[in-house]
C-alpha cells in the first residue's frame, strides 16, 4: 500500500542515467579483481588489499546509485541503519580476522 | 534403454528402506486424496483465487501457520524416530546413515521450516491489526516471501524420498559437507532449500520493519506501540543484518561443491573453521530472531490475563533492542573448543553472559506484572507461566555453557542438547503456542477448547522435563550428541529410556492439540464480540475474524494500550468519540506472480541440485520473466466502495 502512496508525492527513485552509471561501475569494479587474479598481476598482500578496496568501493556505488541513500524524507532512519550496518560489518570482518587468527599460530 | 531408466531411478529415488517406501505410499495417497477432494467439490478455482494468489496478510499468516504445523509434525516424527533408536543400547532400528539424515533434517526443519514460519505466521496475523494498519507495507512482497519459503521447504523435504537427505548436521559443517565426504545430492537439497526460503525470510524482515516504522495508526508513537510489535521490530532488525551472512556462507559452500573451489576444504588453502565462524555469525542471532517475538507474545499475554499494564514498558523495549544488537557479539561461544586463545574465548564468554542481563530484566518485569494482578489461568497464560521456570533453568545452564573453560567439558555433549532444547522449546515453542492460543479467535472466530488444551499442555510440560532433564545427566556421564547407538557397559540405558518416554509424551501432547483444533472447529466457543479475552491492544477492537480491510476507520491512538483506555472511557461515560466517517478503502489486488515466480525458483533449485543445466536455465528465465511482467503491471490496486464497507460492517454486527 505504501508503494502506491509514495508515487503520489513524487519521491525520487533515481533516473535511468544514475542506474546505468551504477550498473557500469559495479561491473567494472567486479571485473578489476577478476583480471588481477586471472592474469596474476598482483600477489600476496597487495592483491588482498586491492580486492578489498574494490569491494568497499562497490559498497558505496550500491548505496548511492541503487539504495538512494541521499534521498528520503527522514534521513535519520538512514543514518541510524547505516551506523548499525557499519558496526555489524566491522564486527563481521574484524571479528572474523580476530577469531580466526589462531589459524596462523597453529600452522 | 530399460537399464538406463533403472539405473537413473535407483539414484533418483531413495531405495532400500521400508520406512521410506511407507512414506512414498503415504505421500502418493495424500496427494491423490487432495487432488480428488479439490476436483470433486470443484475447489481448484477457489484455491487459486482465495489462497494461492492472495496478498492479504491474514490469509498469508494462516498459510504460514498451516505449513509450520505440518513441519512441526515432520520434525517431531524425526525426533521420535531418534528417541526410539536411542531408547535402549544396541537397537537396530535405524542404521547409522539414516540416523544422521534424520538428526540433520530434524534440526534444519525445526529451526528454519517450523520456528521461522510459525513466527512469520504471527507477524502476519497480528502486526498490522495491532498497529492499526490495513495491510503490510509491501503486500506483493509478502506473498512472494511466503511462496519462496513454501517452495524452499518443499525442495528440502523432497530430499526425503528423492535423492536422499543431507547427513552432515543441521549447520552442515565442512569438511564433512564438502563434495569429497558428502558426494550425494542431499547436501545440495539442503543448500538450495535454505537459500530459496532465506530470500523470503530477508524480504519479510524488511517488509515488517517498514510496516512498523511507516504504517502505524496516527497517534501511535513508537513508545505507545504494543510490545509484540516492538519485539517484531527488534527481530526484523536482526533478520536484516543476519540473513545475508547465511546466504553468503551457503553460497560459498555451494561454490566449493559445484565448481570445485577450495574455500572451506582441508587442502588448497581452504579453512573449514572459517565456515563455522561465518555460519554462527548468522546462527547465533538466529536464535534471538526466533525468541524475541516469543518475548513479545508473553508480554501481551501477561498484561491481558493479569488485568494490568505491563510492568516496566520502557525497560522491556530497551532490553529487546539491546538483545537484538548484543546477539551479534556472541557467536564464537559455539566453538570455544576451536582453541582461538584466551583473549577471544574470554571476550565471547563475557558477552554471552551479558545477554543474560536484559533477559533477566524481562523475566522480572513479567513477574512484577503478575504481582497483585487478577490472574486468569486461560490457555495462553498457562503456557506463559510454564515458560518462565523452564526458560530460567535453560538460561542458567546457558550461563554454565558460557564459561569457556568449563565448556570444554560440556561441548557437543547431551548437556548442550538439553540446554538448547530447553530454551528453544521452553522459550520459542511455548511462546508461539501461547500466541496461537491467544490470537486464534482473532484468526478464525472461535476459541480452542480448554479441556483438550489442558491435556495437551500437561503432556507437553511433563513430557518436556521427563525427556530433557535426564539428558543433562547423560551429558555429564559422557554421552555425546549425534551418536546413533551405544553399548550396555556405559550405563546410559535407564536415563535414555526415560528420555524416550518423555519424548513420546510430548508427541501425545501434540496429538491432543490436533484433536483440540479438530474438535473446536465444530464445538469451540464462538467469538462474537471480537474481544474474547478482554484485551488491551487495537487488534481486539475489530470483529473476529477481521474483515479484509481490517479497520473500517483507521483508529486515532491516544495512549499505550489504547483499546483498554477506550473501553475504560466508554464504561465511565467519558468517551469522546467523533462519529466515524467512512471513506473508500484503498487495497492491493491479488496476484499470481509470487506463486509462479517461486515455482520457477524451485525448478532452478532442483536443476542446481542435480546439475541439470536446462532446468537451471528454464527456472532462472522464469524468475526473470516474472519480475519483468510485474515491473510493467500498473493495475495493482483497487478501492472498496463505502457501501460495501458499510454492508460488511453491518453483517459483522457493527453499526458505522
Amino acid at each position: 500500500m505504501m508503494q502506491h502512496d509514495s508515487h503520489g508525492h513524487g519521491e525520487g527513485h533515481g533516473s535511468l542515467k544514475s542506474y546505468v552509471i551504477g550498473f557500469v561501475l559495479s561491473i567494472v569494479l567486479t571485473i578489476i579483481p577478476l583480471v588481477l587474479v586471472m592474469n596474476k598481476v598482483l600477489s600476496g598482500t597487495a592483491l588482498v588489499v586491492a580486492i578489498m578496496a574494490m569491494a568497499v568501493l562497490q559498497l558505496f556505488v550500491q548505496l548511492f546509485f541503487f539504495m538512494h541513500i541521499r534521498e528520503g524524507e527522514k534521513p535519520r532512519y538512514n543514518v541510524q541503519a547505516l551506523i548499525l550496518g557499519a558496526v555489524i560489518l566491522l564486527t563481521i570482518v574484524a571479528g572474523s580476522i580476530w577469531v580466526m587468527s589462531f589459524n596462523s599460530m597453529v600452522q | 534403454m530399460w537399464e538406463d531408466i533403472k539405473s537413473f531411478a535407483s539414484t533418483f529415488f531413495v531405495t532400500g528402506d521400508p520406512l521410506i517406501y511407507g512414506a512414498d505410499v503415504a505421500i502418493v495417497l495424500t496427494t491423490l486424496a487432495i487432488v480428488f477432494v479439490l476436483t470433486k467439490y470443484k475447489k481448484w478455482g477457489w484455491l487459486w483465487r482465495e489462497w494461492l494468489t492472495t496478498v492479504d496478510h491474514k490469509k498469508i499468516g494462516i498459510m504460514y501457520l498451516i505449513c509450520s504445523l505440518l513441519m512441526l509434525f515432520r520434525g517431531g516424527v524425526d525426533a521420535l524416530l531418534m528417541r526410539l533408536q536411542l531408547a535402549l543400547p544396541n537397537v537396530e532400528f535405524l542404521h547409522s546413515e539414516h540416523y544422521n539424515a534424520i538428526f540433520t533434517t530434524h534440526g534444519t526443519i525445526m529451526i528454519l521450516f517450523m520456528a521461522m514460519p510459525m513466527m512469520f505466521a504471527l507477524f502476519n496475523i497480528v502486526v498490522p491489526l495491532q498497529i492499526g494498519a490495513r495491510d503490510v507495507a509491501y503486500p506483493f512482497l509478502n506473498a512472494l516471501s511466503f511462496w519462496l519459503f513454501f517452495f524452499g521447504a518443499m525442495l528440502f523435504n523432497l530430499s526425503f524420498v528423492i535423492g536422499g537427505s543431507a547427513e552432515s548436521g543441521w549447520l552442515a559443517y565442512p569438511p564433512l559437507s564438502e563434495k569429497m565426504f558428502s558426494p550425494g545430492v542431499g547436501q545440495d537439497f539442503y543448500i538450495w532449500g535454505i537459500q530459496i526460503s532465506g530470500i523470503g525470510s530477508l524480504a519479510t524482515g524488511i517488509n515488517f520493519l517498514v510496516t512498523i516504522l511507516k504504517m502505524r495508526a496516527p497517534g501511535m508513537s513508537l513508545m505507545k506501540m504494543p510490545l509484540f510489535s516492538w519485539s517484531v521490530l527488534s527481530s526484523c532488525i536482526t533478520i536484516i543484518y543476519a540473513f545475508p551472512i547465511l546466504t553468503v556462507t551457503l553460497a560459498l559452500l555451494f561454490i566449493d561443491r559445484y565448481l570445485g573451489a577450495h574455500i572451506f576444504t582441508m587442502d588448497g588453502g581452504g579453512n573449514p573453521m572459517m565456515y563455522v565462524n561465518l555460519i554462527w555469525m548468522w546462527g547465533h542471532p538466529e536464535v534471538y530472531i526466533v525468541v524475541l517475538p516469543a518475548f513479545g507474545i508473553f508480554s501481551e499475554i501477561v498484561a491481558t490475563f493479569s488485568k494490568k499494564q505491563i510492568f516496566g514498558y520502557k525497560s522491556m523495549v530497551f532490553a529487546m533492542i539491546i538483545i537484538s544488537v548484543l546477539s551479534f557479539f556472541t557467536w564464537a561461544h559455539h566453538f570455544f573448543t576451536m582453541g582461538a586463545g584466551a583473549d577471544v574465548n574470554s571476550f565471547f564468554a563475557i558477552s554471552t553472559m551479558a545477554i543474560a542481563i536484559p533477559t533477566g530484566v524481562k523475566v522480572f518485569n513479567w513477574l512484577f506484572t503478575m504481582f497483585r494482578g487478577r490472574i486468569q489461568l486461560k490457555q495462553p497464560m498457562l503456557w506463559t507461566i510454564a515458560f518462565i521456570p523452564c526458560f530460567v533453568i535453560g538460561g542458567a545452564t546457558g550461563v554454565m555453557l558460557a564459561v569457556a573453560p568449563a565448556d570444554y567439558q560440556y561441548h557437543n555433549s547431551y548437556f548442550l542438547i538439553a540446554h538448547f532444547h530447553q530454551v528453544l522449546i521452553g522459550g520459542v515453542v511455548f511462546g508461539y503456542l501461547a500466541g496461537i492460543y491467544y490470537w486464534w479467535p482473532k484468526m478464525f472466530g472461535f476459541k480452542l477448547d480448554e479441556r483438550l488444551g489442558k491435556w495437551g499442555f500437561w503432556l507437553w510440560n511433563i513430557g518436556f522435563y521427563v525427556c530433557f532433564m535426564p539428558q543433562y545427566a547423560l551429558g555429564f556421564m559422557g554421552m555425546t550428541r549425534r551418536l546413533y547407538t551405544y553399548g550396555w557397559d556405559l550405563g546410559w540405558a535407564p536415563l535414555n529410556l526415560v528420555s524416550t518416554v518423555g519424548a513420546f509424551m510430548m508427541g501425545l501432547g501434540f496429538v491432543f492439540q490436533v484433536w483440540q483444533i479438530a474438535y473446536s472447529i465444530k464445538h469451540g466457543e464462538r467469538d462474537t464480540t471480537g474481544d474474547p479475552w478482554n484485551g488491551r491492544t487495537l487488534e481486539w477492537s475489530i470483529p473476529s475474524p477481521a474483515p479484509v480491510y481490517n479497520f473500517a476507520v483507521i483508529p486515532q491512538v491516544k495512549e499505550a494500550d489504547d483499546w483498554w483506555a477506550t473501553k475504560q472511557a466508554r464504561a465511565n461515560g467519558t468517551a469522546n468519540e467523533a462519529p466515524a466517517k467512512l471513506e473508500p478503502i484503498h487495497m492491493p489486488k491479488n496476484s499470481g506472480i509470487p506463486f509462479i515466480m517461486s515455482f520457477f525458483w524451485f525448478i532452478a533449485g532442483f536443476g542446481f541440485v542435480w546439475g541439470w543445466t536446462w532446468w537451471i536455465v528454464i527456472g532462472l528465465a522464469g524468475v526473470g520473466i516474472s519480475m519483468l511482467v510485474r515491473s510493467f503491471q500498473y493495475d495493482t490496486d483497487y478501492y472498496i466502495p463505502v457501501d460495501e464497507v458499510r454492508r460488511t460492517e453491518a453483517s459483522l454486527g457493527r453499526a458505522v
